[in-house]
Formats: structure tokens, sequence, C-alpha cells
């Protein structure tokens, strides 16, 4: 599976996944067709219920779809049977989540939490391998390991938290890094420090990178191409300079349009789509 | 202290947390402000620089291990106390002034339908309140504010997570505060629920139901676009204060400039242009550095700035801000003579 071939590295067809049954139920994510090229960064960008994370959870694999196929590097990884299929297919694509807070077991140090995503690894690596790949992860996100790995959560900031969640996915080597709206619970003012080390890692190691978020500023800062999402489907896709440019649905545009902007007329009261 | 016009003002109000280990962690310390009527104050500044336990000793909901060790709250021109002591009279919380929580979303009662929630708020305020007056009250209200008024007959997770921000919001001002305290109120909300919540809030004060608003929120962008004023924090103290315009597009402070120069915008899209985001973060606050706090991290700082408290300089007539490396490079007239922090 890391063979670099012409086709894209994610292809999903058709995806769609229907949470409950007859009257009550939803169609999260209906008839997506999406496709990522190697060493790109996409970003989905929606409203909250848009059905933007219940994608990543089918792309992931944590979810099975209703219907509809997910290729990865040519390969179906739909019907993935078994933990340990799953498992192995996790080696290549990771993820990270909103909440750098709960995604930790506050009892235990940074090793901890690095050294049990290195269990994923099939081989056994020996104690000083583990250690360099710990130390090249977290350099590798901006942060010295030498004061890192033996510091509990919380006595992290939420970026340096954030950091380490990001270290752990790209330890594993991933093909695909899937981030789900890591900068929601980070300040404003070091939420720029986490996207670029998105672009880093995407410039570095020429990691795909699939970004959801509901701020489109945010996404057209990281993305060569965006996925627009409304109520379970893409409503809008392209390079980010056509849909920043030359927003085609009526959905892209209000984003833009409600997204604060910091320069341009004040609001206060008028415009927006306020309803 | 504060002119007749002044609709709230605090007065170096001192608001430390007890320390487990014995010791306080004096998260605002010294912060004097004042909200004219109908005007809406920003509050800015990172995470860890005092901006929600101002909210809290404002709101007048300051609880253990949360000490309110100094300082005046006046609201038209009446004392009204910042901690919430158990047995206190606590009818001013509600009627002037008012508390719009952080993740307001979860603040909601699940069991309970809206209209039940709102007969409890308004019973505790009004013994004699009878379930159909509260529910005729609340419908009104929301009649006035263009809200359905089938929100009361819901369950809170019937409502979307915007819908139910701004349930909060009319419920937290149903008793008519004169200031309604809003911490970081949009945080959990995407972009359009964001606009509708503050178009509500400005709605609030437009009709007059509510006189002023103190909105905390780390995003200047939203500042920008609906505050008259900005204060922005930095470890417990004011660092500057002034217009909103004035304060975003031409800050005085360094900690300012810093925070602006850090903001993504929308305008700044693409990768072609870098954003360094800032590094560190603010202090510890058991034990604050001496002289201006931000002088570990000042591009600017010089020996003085870590022996002594900054002077407040002033850009302008309604601004100013509180620095030495300002102090020295502006005209010696600029620069007001007085000490300390500066007063917003």
């Amino acid at each position: 599976m890391t063979t670099d071939g012409p086709g894209p590295l994610l292809r999903c067809t058709g995806l769609t996944r229907v949470f409950g049954q007859g009257q009550h139920a939803v169609r999260a994510v209906h008839d997506v067709d999406l496709s990522m090229r190697r060493g790109e960064i996409a970003s989905i960008v929606g409203e909250s219920g848009s059905g933007k994370s219940t994608l990543a959870r089918l792309i992931l694999r944590l979810l099975a779809p209703t219907a509809g196929s997910v290729m990865f590097d040519g390969r179906d990884v739909t019907r993935l049977r078994g933990f340990a299929r799953r498992r192995a297919y996790w080696t290549h694509v990771q993820a990270v989540f909103q909440d750098p807070f709960g995604s930790f077991n506050q009892f235990y140090p940074v090793r901890h939490v690095l050294r049990s995503a290195l269990r994923l690894e099939e081989a056994h690596l020996s104690r000083r391998e583990r250690e360099t790949r710990m130390t090249a992860a977290l350099e590798s996100v901006g942060l010295d390991a030498g004061s890192v790995l033996d510091q509990l959560p919380h006595e992290l900031s939420g970026g340096q938290r954030q950091r380490v969640m990001i270290a752990r996915a790209v330890m594993v080597k991933p093909e695909l890094l899937i981030a789900d709206e890591p900068t929601t619970m980070i300040d404003a003012s070091s939420r720029a420090n986490i996207l670029n080390v998105l672009l880093d890692l995407n410039r570095d190691h020429t990691l795909t990178i699939l970004f959801i978020t509901h701020d489109i500023s945010l996404a057209t800062y990281v993305s060569d191409t965006l996925f627009i999402m409304q109520g379970g489907q893409l409503v809008e896709s392209g390079p980010v300079e056509q849909v920043t440019r030359a927003p085609e649905h009526d959905y892209t545009r209000r984003l833009f349009a409600d997204t604060f902007s910091l320069h341009g007329g004040s609001w206060r009261g008028a415009g927006g789509s306020a309803a | 202290m504060g002119a007749v016009s002044d609709l709230l003002v605090a007065d170096d109000v001192r608001a430390y947390y007890r320390h487990g280990l014995g010791g306080w962690i004096r998260a605002v310390d010294g912060v004097s402000l004042r909200v004219r009527e109908g005007e809406i104050l920003g509050i800015a500044g990172e995470s860890g620089c005092g901006k929600s336990t101002l909210a809290m000793a404002l709101a007048s909901v300051a609880r253990w291990p949360l000490c309110v060790k100094g300082g005046r709250l006046l609201v038209e021109g009446r004392d009204v106390p910042m901690e919430a002591t158990q047995g206190r009279d606590g009818s001013h919380r509600g009627e002037v002034v008012s508390m719009m929580p952080q993740g307001a979303m979860n603040s909601l009662n699940p069991t309970q339908r809206v209209r039940d929630f709102v007969f409890d708020v308004l019973r505790s305020h009004d013994p004699g309140v009878t379930r159909k007056a509260a529910a005729e009250r609340a419908h009104e209200r929301l009649a006035r504010l263009d809200l359905p008024a089938r929100v009361l007959d819901a369950y809170p997770h019937q409502l979307s997570g915007g819908m139910k921000q701004r349930v909060v919001a009319v419920i937290s001002t149903l008793l008519n505060p004169r200031v309604l305290i809003a911490d970081e109120p949009t945080s959990a909300l995407d972009v359009s629920a964001q606009r509708a919540l503050l178009a509500l809030m400005v709605q609030l004060l437009e009709q007059r139901i509510i006189g002023g608003i103190v909105l905390v929120t780390h995003e200047l962008p939203i500042l920008r676009n609906v505050a008259t004023r900005t204060m922005i924090m930095y470890a417990g103290q004011v660092c500057e204060t002034g217009p909103t315009e004035e304060v975003i597009f031409s800050p005085a402070h360094p900690y300012t400039r810093a925070l602006m120069d850090a903001t993504l915008v929308l305008e700044s899209a693409t990768k072609r242009e870098r954003i360094e985001g800032l590094e560190g973060g603010p202090p510890d606050l058991s034990q604050p550095p001496g002289g201006c706090r931000f002088h570990p991290r000042c591009p600017h700082a010089t020996e003085v700035c870590s022996r002594s408290l900054p002077p407040t300089v002033s850009p302008s007539p309604e601004h100013t801000a509180g620095c030495w490396w300002l102090a020295q490079s502006e005209p010696p007239t600029a620069a007001a003579a007085g000490e300390g922090a500066v007063d917003a």
C-alpha cells in the first residue's frame, strides 16, 4: 500500500450513511464523491450538523457506510472485517480530533500517549528506536522532546496538547492525516501555529491532509482544494483560488458572507444572513 | 469615579483564586473599566489572562475558591456585590447584571422543557409568578425578538446549538438586566450561528431591553464587527483600551500588536502568506512577573520594564495603553504623568 501510483490516494464514491430507520432516518452523509491526490491539503467546510465529522469517521473506517465505497491507494477499504484489518489500515490513515483535553488520559505523561500509538506498528521496536521516533515526531511539530515527554497533560497548554496529538498521529508515518476541527478549542492567537504545523508536515513529509472545519477563513489559509458540505452533501468543490474568487453555490457564498472579517465595513446589526 | 452616563463602573477589581497549597492565583489584579449606556465593551486576550474571571466578578457570581479581594462594582451608581456568598440576597443577579456563561448550550436542563426552565428562573425572583404568566412573558419576549415561540415547548436536545444559545440569551435577559456579561458566547457555534447570536445581542441593546454588554472573546474579527470599545487583558491586568477601530487597526501596546499579527482572517486567505501565531503563553499568575507583566515575552522590553509598573500612554483621548516602550518613544506630552494600571 505504499506505492506512489498515479491514481488518487483517496477516492470516495457514492458514500452514504443513514442513522436511524424509517421515519426517523437521518441521511448524515448523502452520496458523497470525493477524491484526494497524494500530497494535497483539502478542507471540508460546513456548518454544524452538515455531516463533516461523519464523513471523516467513514473515511477512517470508524463507522461503516450504508452505501458507497472508500478506496485508499487503489484498494477497497469499505469492508474491512475485523479489528486487526482496520488497525493495519490506521497505520496509513491517522486522525486528530477537536478536543485536545479529552484525548488524553490525565494520569499519564506524554511519553505514554506516544508509546501506545507505536503499538499500531506490527514490528517490535527497540527502546532506542521508540525514543528516536517519539523525539523526531515531537520535533516535527515544533515541540522540545526533552521537556515535553515527561510532562503531564495538565502541564501543557491547549495548543501544545494539540501538537502532541498531531505528533502522535504522524509518528505512525501515515500517508493521510484527517484533522477534524483541530483548532476550534485553541486560542485564536495560536491557531496559526497549529495550521503551520500541518503546512510544514505537508511540505516536508509530503503528508496528505484532510482538514475539517466550519471556519472557511482557516480552510482557505491551509488548503489546495475546498469541499463545501451542506446537509450531508458536497455542494461545491474546487481549487481554493477558484472557490474563493467565484463561489458558485449559494451556501458557499453565505459561508463567506457570514464569516466575520477584520477589514471591510463594520457590521453591527446589518448585513449577513443572520437568520 | 466615572461620569453620570456610565452604566457600569468597576474600579480596581482584584479577584484571586485560593491555591490548594496555600497562596493566591491573581487572575484579575487591579482592573478598572466602565461601560456606557448602549455600548458593547469587548474584552480580548489569550486564554489564562483573567477574562472569564473578570466576567464572573462583574456578573457577581464569583464563588470559592474565587475570592474578590478588592475593588468596587457600581451599576447606575449603585454598589453591586461581586461575590455570590450563600444566603445573601441574590436578586440583583439577573435583574441588575446577568451572566451568559461560556458553553451556555449546556446550561439548559435536559429533562425540562424550555418553558418549565423559564418558570423556575422567574419564580426564583418572583415567588408569586404563575406558570401561565411566566410562559406569556417568555412568549412575548420571543415574539419581540423575532424568534419562534415553539422553542418554549421544546426540550433542549430538540434545538440546534445556535438556537439553544439564543434561547439562553433570551432567558438570561428575561428580567431586563441593566448589563449582560457574555463570556465567549460564540465559541461553540459555527459562523452562521455566531452571526445570528450577535445579531440578537445587538437587537437586545437596540430595543433597550438591556443597557450594555460586556463581551468576552478572543476572536478579534467579532469585536471589530460589534464592539464599541475594546479592552485587551494580559496576565490579569488591562494593557490597552480604546475605541475598537483604534485598538485593532492602530494598536499601541506590543501585546495587542502581537495578537493582531497572530490573527488569521479571511482576507489573509491562501497559503501564500504565512502568519505566525503567538508562541508561549501568559505567566503563572501565582507569581506574576514584576514590573510590566508582558516584559518576558515583549520584543521591546528593556531593563526598566522588569523593574517598575509601566506608565499610561494615551495615543488619543479615549485610547490608553500601559507601556514603557511607548512612553519612551512617544513625545513626552503624550505620556500621562500617572503610573499604574490602565483604566478602561
